[in-house]
C-alpha cells in the first residue's frame, strides 16, 4: 500500500462574498498521475494555490508526507522536496538556461553536484544547444520546458504542474508527455490542465473540479464518457 | 573557474595599484580620499540595488549612521580600532532590522522606496533636533545641526596616539575600497551571490524553488549597510566632524545618481559613478556661473532618458564591438561543452 | 473651552494642509502611476510665481490662486512633454527622472532667485481668540482644502472629462480604445497635478520662508501621505491626510512640533507595513 503524500480536508477558500474553492477533500498516493480538470473558474487553480501555498485558505487543511503545512510559506513547501510551476512560465529571464536550473539544484545540493545535476538534466532535456542562453530569448516552449527542469532537478517527490502544455506545440507537447511519465517513476504529479488531448495521452485518473467542489474522480475514460461532466463543458463552452 | 578568479583578483590588485600610485600624481590626496569613500558608498547601493534588485532610497541612513557611530564611539573611547568596528557594525544590524520588517511583510517597489525614505527623513530630523545639552551619549554630545567634531581619528590599532592623516590615509582608504571590493566580488561569485541574482530576477521562483527570500533580501541588505556604514566612518575620519546633512534627502539622491550613471548590475559603475561625479561637483564648486545641483540633475534626467544602463555597461559593450567580441564570453561555453560532452 | 477651539483649528489646518500640499501629486499618481519626485519643486516654483507677482504689483489672491497654478501647470506640460512621456509604464525610471528634474529646478530658482530666504507677509491677519492668538490664514487654508476636494469629486463626479479621466484610471486600455487618446488625457492630467501643486506651493508661501530648496520639505509628506492613500483618488488623500494630521498635530500638542514631525513618519511606516495597499485598499474599496 503506498503511502499518502498530498491530502486536503474540507479545504475552502472564499474571496469576499465567492468561494473559490468548496470543501475539497483530496487524497494522493505515491507516485500517482493525477489530472485535474474542470472549466474555467472551477476552482483548480485556486486549489493549486492553496496547496503551494500561494495562498493560505479560509478553512481546512493541506497535508503533506503526513505533515500538516496549512498557511505555510511556499517556500517552506518547496523545500520539503516539492517540484512546483505555476501557470505561466516563471523563469530568471535575464540568467541562462544553465544557471535557472543550477539554482534549483543548488537548493538542495552543494556546488559540485548541484552543477554536475544540472548538466546532466539540461541533457535529458535536450537543451544542451542552448544552455549558456538567457531565458529571455528562447521561445515559449522552451521556457516551459526550462522550467520542467527546474522542477525536476532537485529530485522531488511530489510534483505540481499548474497547465505545463498549454502554448506548446505538439512536437512540445510529446516531449513534456514523455518528462512526466519519467517523473512519475519517483515522484507523485499533480497536473492542472485544460487540454483534453494532453489529458488523454497522459492520465490514469482524474479529478473534476466544478464551481470550487469536486464533481467526480475517476478512470480518464469513465470521466470522458460522464453524460454530468460533459454537461459542465458544453454547458459552459455554449 | 578556479583560474578565471586568480585572473579577475590580479587584474584587480594590478590596476588598483597603478591608480593608487597614478592618482595622486593628477589629484591632491584629500580629494582622493574623499572620492574613493564615495566609491565605497557607490559600491555598498551598486550592490544591494543593482546586484539584489532592492531600490534603497535611504542609503544614507547607513553612511550617517556609521559616521555618527564612529564619533560617539571615538570620543568615549579614545582610540579608533573598536569605533570603526562597531560603525560596521551598528549600520549592519539596523539595516537586519528595518530589512526583516520590510521583506517579511512583502514589501517591494514604490513601498521599499517610501519605507527608506521615511527612515532617513526620521533620522535627520531626529540629529537635527539633537541641539540640547539633554541630548548626550556617554561624554559625546550629539550637538543637533551642528554635528559633533573633535574626536579621535584614526589611529594605528593599540596605539591611539599614532594617527594616521594625510597622504597614509588615503593609502589606508584606497587598500580598504580595494579590499571591499574584492569581498563584494568573492561574494557575487560565491552561491550566495548567484542566489541573490535569482531573487531579482525572479521572487517567486525563487520561492518555489525553496529558498526563504525575505532572510536572503535582509542579509543581502544589511551586507550593504555595513559597507556604507564603513564608508561614513572613513569619512568622519576625513572631515573630522560629522554633521546631521550626512543623512539628507540630498546626500540619498547622490548616491542613486552614482548607480545609475555608472551603470547598475556591474562593480565597477557605481564606484566609477561615485568619484566621477563627485569630482566633477567638486570642479563645479570651484565656478559660481553654473549651479552644481542643476548640472547633477540634468545628467540624472538625461541618463535615464537616453542611457538607462550606465555608463560602464555601454562602454563595456562598445568596446567588445569595436574588438570584434574578445570571446571572453563563448569561450568558456565551448569548453564546459567540450568537457560534458 | 477656549483651548480645544483652537487645538481643534490647528488638528485641521494639519489635516488641511497634508491635503493640500498631496492633491498635486494623487491627481498625477492616480491618474498616470506616476510618482513625481518634482512635486516638492513644482510647489516651491508655485511659491515664487506668487512672490513674484506680487512683486509685480498683482493682488496677492489673484497672484495665489490664477497666476500660480497656470505658470507651474505650464511648467509641468514642457515637463511632460520633454520627460515624462517617454517613461510612461516605468515607475522607478520616472521616480529618478523626475528626482533629477527636482535637482534642476532647484539649480534653477538658485541662479534666479538666489540662495536666500524670501517671504511674502499672510495677506489675513490673526486675532485674539479668549487668552489665545489664533492664525487668520490659518481658516483661509482650510477653506481652500474643502473647496478643493469638493471641486475634485464635482470634476471627476460630475463632467465628461472627469469621466473620461476615471475610465483611464480604472483601464487606459480600453479608453484608448474607445477613441480616447491617452497621450492627450496624460499631459492634461499632468497640467492639472502640476497646477493644484503651484496653487498648493503659493497658497503655503506666505506660511514659510521660500528657498530654493524649500520643496524638500513638502515631497516626503506628500509622497507618503498618496502611497498611504492607496488607489482611491480622493477617500485616498483624504482618509491618510486625516490619519497622519491627527497623528503628527497630537504628538506635536502632547511633545513637541520635531516629535510631531517625526510620529508622522513614524505612522507612516506602521501603516504601510500593515497596509502594503494603502488605506483605500482595504477599506472604501472602489470609492473616488
Amino acid at each position: 500500500m503506498a503511502e499518502t503524500v498530498l491530502e486536503t480536508s474540507g479545504l475552502t477558500m472564499r474571496f469576499g462574498g465567492v468561494t473559490a474553492s468548496d470543501n475539497v477533500n483530496f487524497k494522493l498516493k505515491a507516485r500517482e498521475l493525477r489530472c485535474l480538470i474542470g472549466p474555467n473558474g472551477a476552482g483548480k487553480s485556486t486549489f493549486f494555490k492553496c496547496v503551494t501555498g500561494l495562498l493560505t485558505p479560509t478553512e481546512g487543511h493541506v497535508y503533506m508526507r503526513g505533515q500538516e503545512v496549512t498557511g505555510w510559506q511556499p517556500h517552506q513547501i518547496a523545500s520539503l522536496g516539492v517540484g512546483i510551476k505555476t501557470q505561466t512560465p516563471n523563469v530568471m529571464d535575464a540568467l541562462s538556461v544553465h544557471e535557472n536550473i543550477w539554482l534549483a539544484a543548488r537548493r538542495f545540493y552543494n556546488v559540485v553536484e548541484a552543477r554536475e545535476r544540472a548538466d546532466s538534466i539540461i541533457d535529458r532535456l535536450a537543451l544542451g544547444t542552448i544552455a549558456r542562453t538567457q531565458l529571455g530569448q528562447l521561445a515559449h516552449g522552451e521556457r516551459q520546458r526550462v522550467e520542467l527542469g527546474i522542477v525536476a532537478v532537485a529530485d522531488p517527490w511530489l510534483v505540481l504542474l499548474d497547465e505545463p502544455a498549454a502554448g506548446m506545440s505538439a512536437q512540445d507537447v510529446d516531449r513534456m508527455t514523455e518528462i512526466i511519465h519519467e517523473l512519475t517513476r519517483f515522484a507523485a504529479v499533480v497536473i492542472v490542465e485544460h487540454d483534453m488531448q494532453f489529458i488523454r495521452s497522459i492520465a490514469q485518473t482524474v479529478t473534476v473540479f466544478h464551481q470550487g467542489a469536486v464533481l467526480m474522480e475517476d478512470n480518464v475514460e469513465r470521466v470522458m464518457s460522464d453524460p454530468q461532466v460533459r454537461a459542465v463543458y458544453l454547458g459552459k463552452k455554449a | 573557474m578556479g583560474r578565471s578568479v586568480l585572473h579577475d583578483v590580479i587584474i584587480t590588485l594590478v590596476v588598483s595599484a597603478l591608480l593608487i600610485w597614478l592618482l595622486p600624481l593628477m589629484i591632491s590626496t584629500y580629494t582622493l580620499t574623499v572620492l574613493v569613500i564615495y566609491g565605497m558608498l557607490g559600491l555598498s547601493l551598486g550592490l544591494v540595488w543593482g546586484f539584489g534588485g532592492i531600490l534603497c532610497f535611504g542609503q544614507a541612513a547607513f553612511f550617517g549612521l556609521g559616521a555618527y557611530t564612529y564619533a560617539i564611539a571615538a570620543i568615549n573611547i579614545g582610540e579608533s580600532t573598536l569605533p570603526m568596528i562597531l560603525a560596521v557594525l551598528v549600520p549592519a544590524v539596523f539595516a537586519a532590522l528595518l530589512g526583516a520588517m520590510m521583506f517579511y511583510g512583502r514589501l517591494a517597489d514604490v513601498y521599499l522606496g517610501v519605507i527608506t525614505l521615511v527612515v532617513t527623513l526620521i533620522l535627520f530630523k531626529f540629529v537635527n533636533s539633537t541641539a540640547g545639552p539633554q541630548y548626550v551619549i556617554g561624554n559625546a554630545r550629539l550637538g543637533g545641526f551642528n554635528g559633533i567634531p573633535g574626536f579621535q581619528t584614526l589611529n594605528v590599532p593599540g596605539d591611539p596616539a599614532a594617527y594616521i592623516w594625510g597622504d597614509p590615509y588615503f593609502y589606508v582608504c584606497a587598500v580598504a575600497l580595494v579590499i571591499v571590493f574584492l569581498l563584494v566580488t568573492w561574494l557575487l561569485r560565491s552561491s550566495f551571490g548567484r542566489i541573490a541574482v535569482g531573487i531579482r530576477e525572479n521572487e517567486v521562483r525563487m520561492g518555489l524553488m525553496g529558498y526563504d527570500v525575505a532572510t536572503r533580501k535582509t542579509v543581502l541588505f544589511a551586507i550593504g549597510a555595513a559597507i556604507a556604514g564603513l564608508a561614513g566612518a572613513l569619512f568622519a575620519n576625513w572631515g573630522e566632524i560629522v554633521t546631521p546633512n550626512l543623512f539628507s534627502l540630498g546626500q540619498s539622491a547622490e548616491i542613486i545618481i552614482w548607480c545609475i550613471v555608472g551603470g547598475l548590475g556591474t562593480r565597477f559603475g557605481p564606484i566609477v559613478g561615485a568619484a566621477g561625479l563627485a569630482y566633477l561637483k567638486f570642479m563645479l564648486g570651484q565656478q559660481s556661473m553654473i549651479d552644481n545641483t542643476l548640472v547633477l540633475g540634468l545628467i540624472l534626467v538625461l541618463f535615464v532618458l537616453f542611457l538607462p544602463r550606465g555608463l560602464v555597461p555601454a562602454v563595456a559593450s562598445l568596446l567588445n564591438s569595436i574588438f570584434g567580441g574578445t570571446k571572453r564570453k563563448p569561450k568558456p561555453r565551448r569548453m564546459r561543452r567540450a568537457r560534458h560532452g | 473651552m477656549d483651548l480645544s477651539f483652537v487645538i481643534l483649528v490647528e488638528v485641521l489646518y494639519g489635516v488641511a494642509s497634508l491635503v493640500l500640499i498631496s492633491a498635486g501629486l494623487a491627481v498625477v499618481f492616480g491618474m498616470m502611476k506616476v510618482i513625481n519626485l518634482a512635486h516638492g519643486e513644482f510647489m516651491m516654483m508655485g511659491g515664487y510665481a506668487t512672490i513674484t507677482a506680487v512683486g509685480l504689483g498683482v493682488n496677492v489672491f489673484v497672484a495665489m490662486l490664477v497666476i500660480a497654478p497656470l505658470v507651474v501647470g505650464l511648467i509641468g506640460l514642457i515637463v511632460e512633454r520633454l520627460v515624462i512621456r517617454h517613461l510612461y509604464g516605468r515607475l522607478v525610471d520616472t521616480m529618478l527622472a523626475t528626482w533629477g528634474l527636482s535637482l534642476v529646478f532647484i539649480g534653477l530658482a538658485t541662479m534666479i532667485f538666489g540662495n536666500t530666504t524670501t517671504g511674502i507677509s499672510t495677506p489675513i491677519p490673526g486675532f485674539a481668540f479668549g487668552g489665545y492668538q489664533v492664525n487668520g490664514y490659518n481658516f483661509f487654508i482650510i477653506i481652500v482644502s474643502i473647496v478643493l476636494v469638493i471641486a475634485m469629486y464635482a470634476v471627476l463626479r460630475g463632467t465628461r472629462a472627469g469621466l473620461i479621466a476615471r475610465g483611464t484610471m480604472q483601464r487606459s486600455d480600453m479608453a484608448a480604445a474607445l477613441g480616447y487618446s491617452p497621450d492627450r488625457i496624460y499631459m492634461m492630467t499632468f497640467f492639472c497635478g502640476s497646477a493644484l501643486s503651484g496653487l498648493a506651493g503659493a497658497v503655503l508661501a506666505p506660511l514659510v520662508g521660500l528657498v530654493p530648496t524649500s520643496g524638500g520639505a513638502y515631497i516626503a509628506k506628500a509622497f507618503i501621505t498618496v502611497i498611504a492613500g492607496g488607489p482611491s483618488l480622493i477617500a485616498g488623500l483624504v482618509s491618510s491626510a486625516t490619519s497622519f494630521g491627527l497623528v503628527s498635530q497630537f504628538f506635536t500638542f502632547a511633545i513637541s512640533p520635531v516629535i510631531g514631525e517625526v510620529a508622522l513618519l513614524i505612522a507612516a511606516v506602521v501603516l504601510l507595513r500593515t497596509m502594503p495597499q494603502g488605506i483605500t485598499g482595504r477599506f472604501f474599496k472602489g470609492k473616488l
